[in-house]
């Protein structure tokens, strides 16, 4: 009989946490500007929101609408605790703080999620959506709590200084949050390894079987909820420390929709997919809401397509190139993705033309008829850049399919290539 | 007096208007093979989904090693020491075969929901898991995902899945069903051997299999057991004969065996 060997010294695993941490010290090192600053610290908080987010959704099989309640009123909590330490009433030093709003997020689910996890589904959805909507709703109530709409405003240099951290400045911040960051990867990556863990992957896939198995599942689900709303809540207090304002926007349906769709991209049957996303939700939220008004539109178009061709997200498609790589095959694709590449940037640009055309028409027609896109000057009421565009684009969109059919031919001859070299090895 | 392995008390179970199981008494002492058989729509599947938990019955008792348990849910049922398998297999189709296993044996050795333990470092297991999996023969398909096995290999993992928790007693629900002959034999000698010194109740459709499989047979018809004995006892059964095996069926089964 094969006995279980278990392996001391991982070197992989030793290689990867190490290149995160590099990643997390260094990133501010290259990205010097005020501007990436900020971003670098608002992606750790995401980054630890969407992982917390996937504890429900790709570990647990859990659709929550209202992930932001958890986030949320952790940073209500926190930014009402340091008010506390700058008035001198309480001592908690600053650094742990986010702990408090994490505490804060165990609290909450615990209270709210014990109805919202004694159904699973369809119900279990509807329920987190009308959590929701409620604390939503009395975030507007209860003003002296969640400040109305104002916010509740702070100020983070408060209390006793650590070897002179006053986390006054933005790199001071970064780091406390880089350092929450990988704590907090590491826990919920840890979470995955045990047995909780584990028996939350079998209720995701049969929850029936578990309950046969001697597990009550809508404990699993809770105990689930719980450890997730304990992240959320610190995302949430890094983020009341981060940017020194909370209003009630941070617990309202955006962002429960940001959690979702971010997570979803970056891809929710992998642990590392919600990285991928939580980096993506900051660079959509500060980058492209910067380059256009209509990034709402891309932003859900893009959603669109990922669900109807590449449901795993961004991690499932590195992990199938990784796959093919492995075997020494991607050069065989390479050229078709080069192919798809520029034609959907083709009729990317086709539709990108008409779409900023007709925002231009709908919020700016009084700076006149023509913008720029691109570089080109449009005549948004001019027919010679709408034949134009439309010309471009179902160009872009022919050549795209006859490039997709291709490659889909090649993709599964891929495939059927790897099968064959899996079965020979193992008959070696 | 030694209380039997699982009793059931004039059970019954309604859907609407419709009596699906009226009045079921049925006693097994532990150890004993039961075979239950019965026409389509007898109520056999009904009968293990009142058992195991997954309904509640409308009245009537249900005793396992004495204790009532008919209105338990499906995990207390199990944390007592029964367990069941499905006719639809019904596994964890993206966790590996070893994960399946695993997950199937972690309540039995009491490690609950926790999470301050690393998986890895659950020895025992890890052991019993790697046992469960070399005795469904599936040690070469560890870390394939459950998903991608053949038909028979999943109904061994459904098999394996439910011996693993350690019940003392199972309930399989047809077990063989849509295996070829050949197979269905195999499957049968791996059952057998899988659960000695269990008590075991089966849902059965092929007789071959039956007859070499129980020391008894219970028929129901129409939601009540209309025999309960051993094989050559029920096969002579002039009801059961009328009822369900057809006199010309019967005289196959006598002659074949």
């Amino acid at each position: 009989m094969k006995t279980y060997q278990f392996k001391p010294y991982n070197v992989g695993r030793w290689l990867i946490w190490s290149l995160f941490a590099i990643v997390l010290i260094c990133a501010p090192l290259i990205f010097t500007s005020n501007l990436s600053g900020t971003m670098l610290a608002q992606m750790g908080i995401a980054i630890i929101a969407c992982l917390s987010y996937n504890i429900l959704l790709g570990q647990g099989g859990m659709l929550s609408f209202g992930h932001a309640v958890y986030t949320g009123l952790g940073s209500f909590v926190a930014i009402h605790a340091l008010n506390a330490v700058t008035a001198g009433t309480s001592h908690v030093p600053v650094s742990l703080l986010p702990l408090i709003g994490g505490f804060a997020g165990i609290g909450f689910a615990i209270l709210l999620g014990y109805v919202t996890t004694k159904k699973s589904g369809t119900p279990f959805a509807m329920i987190t959506l009308g959590v929701a909507e409620l604390v939503f709703a009395m975030s507007l109530m209860f003003s002296e709590f969640f400040g109305g709409e104002a916010g509740i405003s702070g100020n983070r240099v408060a209390g006793q200084t650590v070897w002179g951290i006053t986390f006054g400045p933005q790199i001071q911040i970064y780091y406390l949050i880089a350092i929450y960051t990988f704590i907090c990867v590491a826990l919920m990556y840890a979470f995955t390894q045990t047995p909780l863990g584990r028996v939350l992957n079998a209720v995701r896939d049969n929850p029936e079987r578990v309950e046969f198995i001697g597990y009550n599942t809508q404990r699993v689900r809770y105990f689930a909820f719980i450890i997730a709303g304990f992240f959320a809540g610190i995302s949430g207090g890094l983020g009341a420390l981060n940017f020194e304002i909370v209003t009630s926007e941070v617990v309202g349906a955006g962002r429960s929709g940001g959690y979702l769709l971010f997570t979803f991209l970056g891809g929710a049957t992998f642990f590392f997919g919600p990285i991928i996303g939580g980096v993506l939700m900051v660079l959509a939220f500060v980058l492209l809401s910067e380059l256009t008004k209509a990034w709402l539109l891309y932003l859900g178009l893009l959603f669109l397509f990922m669900v109807m061709y590449a449901p795993g997200g961004i991690a499932s498609l590195i992990m199938m190139n990784l796959r093919v790589a492995s075997f020494g095959k991607l050069k065989q694709v390479w050229v078709s993705y080069l192919g798809l590449f520029v034609t959907a940037f083709v009729a990317l640009i086709g539709a990108g033309a008409m779409i900023e055309m007709v925002y231009h028409l709908q919020l700016n027609s009084a700076l006149g008829n023509n913008l720029k896109f691109m570089g080109v000057v449009l005549n948004a009421k001019g027919v010679d850049s709408w034949v134009g565009s439309v010309f471009v684009m179902l160009t872009g969109l022919g050549l795209f399919e006859v490039a997709r059919r291709q490659f889909l031919v090649e993709w599964g001859d891929i495939q059927i290539e790897i099968e064959k070299e899996i079965k020979r090895r193992e008959a070696a | 007096m030694m209380s039997y392995a699982l009793e059931l008390k004039d059970l019954r179970k309604n859907f609407g208007k419709t009596e699906i199981i009226r009045g079921v008494n049925l006693a097994v002492n532990a150890g004993e093979r039961i075979a239950i058989i019965g026409p389509n729509g007898a109520g056999k599947s009904t009968l293990f989904n009142l058992i195991s938990g997954r309904f509640g019955p409308s009245s009537g008792q249900i005793l396992l090693n004495g204790q009532r348990i008919e209105n338990k849910a499906p995990y207390e049922i199990n944390r007592l020491g029964l367990s069941r398998s499905f006719q639809i297999t019904n596994i964890f189709p993206k966790l590996s075969v070893f994960e399946n296993l695993r997950c199937a044996v972690l309540w039995s050795l009491g490690y609950k929901y926790t999470f301050l333990k690393f998986l890895s470092g659950l020895k025992d297991a890890n052991d019993l898991a790697e046992k469960y999996m070399a005795m469904i023969r599936l040690d070469k398909k560890r870390d394939l995902l459950a998903m991608n096995l053949t038909y028979a290999e999943q109904r061994a993992l459904e098999i394996g899945i439910t011996i693993a928790g350690g019940s003392n007693v199972i309930l399989l629900d047809e077990p063989t069903a849509g295996m070829s002959r050949s197979e269905t034999s195999r499957f049968i000698n791996l059952i057998k051997e899988v659960t000695v010194g269990k008590t075991l109740l089966t849902v059965e459709h092929d007789m071959g299999v039956v007859f070499g499989l129980a020391d008894k047979i219970a028929v129901v018809v129409y939601g009540e057991v209309i025999a309960f004995d051993t094989p050559e006892a029920v096969r002579s059964n002039a009801k059961v004969q009328e009822a369900y095996l057809g006199s010309q069926l019967a005289d196959e089964q006598a002659g074949g065996h």
